[in-house]
């Protein structure tokens, strides 16, 4: 053994108050430590879950996290920015588009070259990324059926996901991992019959939103299932940095597409729906969820008006060049810049530390709202019922590759 | 786009409630405007942005950890706070002396009582970055592996040739 390992392994800074031992070490007569994942289906992913249980009762929940961690930020570090955007569609890959805008917005802005990107490809961008962001919340209800233990939604969910993944594809040729949005531009312009097969799906979509309302929103099970079920107060929410709709259903209208008002976002008219506590008190399970159906909602009244604007004002021209902008090498002077973005999950950030005359980021950290949505998870289950911490942990919505990174 | 709050007004009333050594630089010229602040003093700065009626910085969006290379002999950590309510943003840096021996980490104050979320953030500066947070509930490894050793955040960090018997190179 080496002197350094003596030394992680030893102590003094392998963590000396260890909360997480101490109460494994006090565990009482009628409790029992029940292990959740990393395998089971209702962790959405690689997330293991320790659960110090009294008969049914949950009254510790000990997340344990990196299952799926792929070094992103060391891999960034030794790229240029060009070819770290495939790394972060692999962050929450159920919205690659809306991760790699977030990561280009940062570099542009670092480059000064935010406000002359052309309007086309703004609204090009918009629309992927809202398209992205009912395909993530598609699956968030789908999934969240399926926890609470109804079928169908999660078939019909995904049947109309499919219909996104199709068009996005068309759009970059490739199903999840885009690589679309690029630095000063696009991969390529929209393929010619895109805006028209949109609208279509838009026409198709609307009554099946609906439908899906009628199946699960309105459902007596359901509703007894997660009606004041894992309340989160707003305070709480804040304090523990949930953002997105895990927020905006505890009643806090926080949207950055509002607040900072990114991209073409001001031009375009959206609600920001947030939780009303209809069912139950404001910030349960279901105020989560009813945000993720009124979203998905918004999001299509964006997308038509992001191809209200791409059909008629700003239609393709022989000469449009989705690449003009496209820096040859991204050649930053040394700064730091903190880029936040709305993704379908809350808010993602870039923080980027840059070098003299390279193109080579000295530092990129990425904070990913999955992260900080499930850091409440402990919080928000101590004293519920085993059944009750598979609904909640469904309504926050994690992705496993964003926690980890 | 962004609002920041006006920043000499943030170090006019850190001054006023912490003495001249309150803050230590300021960063005007950068897109966003950032504070220096001592370590000692980075809980009560914490606490007093966060509660001031005027800043009310109640939201800490990230914490980053960043190595400035062998040669500068210094960590910085970065906390990026925003305020829901005013709506404005605010960067705070500490940096920290180090010699990166591993037995000497560099070692700050936790906020993790000021922000609940600093919690997971500062375990995982702790994880990747090996930042030592003094007063953290519960710093343990989150991503890696509780054995792993080293911080491979680190410029300097060298892979090790096994993980447990396997030959990872």
């Amino acid at each position: 053994m080496t002197a350094a390992a003596q030394v992680s392994v030893d102590k003094p800074y392998q963590g000396a108050q260890r909360a997480l031992e101490a109460r494994l070490a006090a565990i009482g007569a009628e409790e029992m430590v029940i292990n959740m994942g990393p395998q089971h289906p209702s962790t959405h992913g690689v997330l293991r879950l320790q659960l110090v249980t009294d008969g049914e009762l949950v009254k510790e929940v000990i997340p344990h996290l990196g299952y799926l961690h792929r070094c992103f930020e060391k891999h960034a570090e030794s790229m240029n920015y060009g070819k770290t955007i495939p790394f972060t569609d692999r962050m929450d890959y159920l919205a690659s588009m809306n991760n790699s805008h977030a990561f280009v917005m940062g570099v542009e802005r670092m480059l000064g070259i935010d406000q002359r990107i052309p309007k086309r490809v703004e609204y090009i961008r918009v629309l992927v990324c809202e398209l992205n962001r009912i395909a993530s919340h598609l699956i968030a209800i789908g999934t969240y059926g399926i926890d609470i233990g109804a079928f169908t939604p999660f078939m019909w969910c995904f049947r109309d996901r499919e219909h996104i993944m199709n068009m996005l594809e068309w759009a970059s040729g490739s199903r999840m991992l885009y690589n679309y949005i690029w630095v000063g531009g696009l991969f390529y312009d929209l393929p010619v019959g895109f805006e028209d097969r949109c609208l279509e799906f838009v026409r198709y979509f609307g009554p099946k939103i609906d439908e899906l309302d009628e199946l699960l929103t309105q459902n007596r099970i359901f509703i007894s299932r997660t009606a004041n079920i894992g309340v989160l107060p707003a305070d709480v929410a804040i304090n523990y940095g949930c953002s997105g709709p895990m927020l905006r259903a505890s009643g806090i209208k926080w949207d950055l597409r509002r607040i900072d008002g990114y991209s073409v976002y001001p031009e375009i008219e959206f609600d920001i729906p947030v939780g009303k506590g209809e069912m139950g008190k404001v910030g349960d399970c279901w105020d989560r969820f009813k945000v993720r159906v009124d979203e998905i909602r918004e999001s299509v009244r964006i997308v038509e008006q992001s191809l209200q604007r791409l059909r008629h004002d700003l239609k393709r021209t022989a000469d449009f060049d989705p690449r003009a902008l496209v820096p040859k090498k991204v050649n930053l002077k040394a700064q730091d810049y903190y880029v936040r973005a709305e993704n379908p999950k809350g808010e993602l950030g870039f923080y980027f530390v840059t070098q003299e005359k390279s193109d080579i980021p000295k530092r990129v950290k990425a904070r990913g709202p999955s992260f900080s949505n499930l850091s409440v998870l402990p919080a928000l289950s101590r004293g519920v019922l085993i059944a009750d911490l598979i609904a909640i942990l469904g309504s926050i919505d994690i992705v496993l590759g964003e926690v980890d990174r | 786009m962004q609002r920041a709050m006006e920043i000499t007004r943030i170090i006019e009333l850190l001054e006023t409630a912490f003495g001249n050594r309150a803050v230590v630089a300021a960063e005007h010229a950068g897109l966003q405007p950032a504070l220096l602040v001592p370590a000692d003093l980075l809980p009560q700065t914490c606490l007093f942005l966060r509660d001031h009626e005027e800043t009310y910085f109640d939201f800490l969006s990230c914490l980053s950890a960043v190595d400035d290379g062998p040669g500068a002999g210094t960590f910085t950590v970065v906390y990026h706070l925003a305020s829901i309510p005013h709506g404005h943003q605010l960067t705070l840096k500490v940096v920290i002396e180090n010699d990166r021996r591993l037995e000497n980490l560099p070692t700050l104050p936790s906020v993790a009582s000021v922000w609940r979320t600093a919690d997971w953030h500062e375990r995982e500066a702790f994880d990747l970055m090996g930042i030592y947070f003094d007063g953290h509930p519960d710093l343990r490894r989150i991503l890696l592996p509780d054995d792993w050793e080293g911080y491979p955040l680190r410029k300097d960090y060298q892979e090790a040739a096994t993980y447990h018997g396997i030959a990872i190179k």
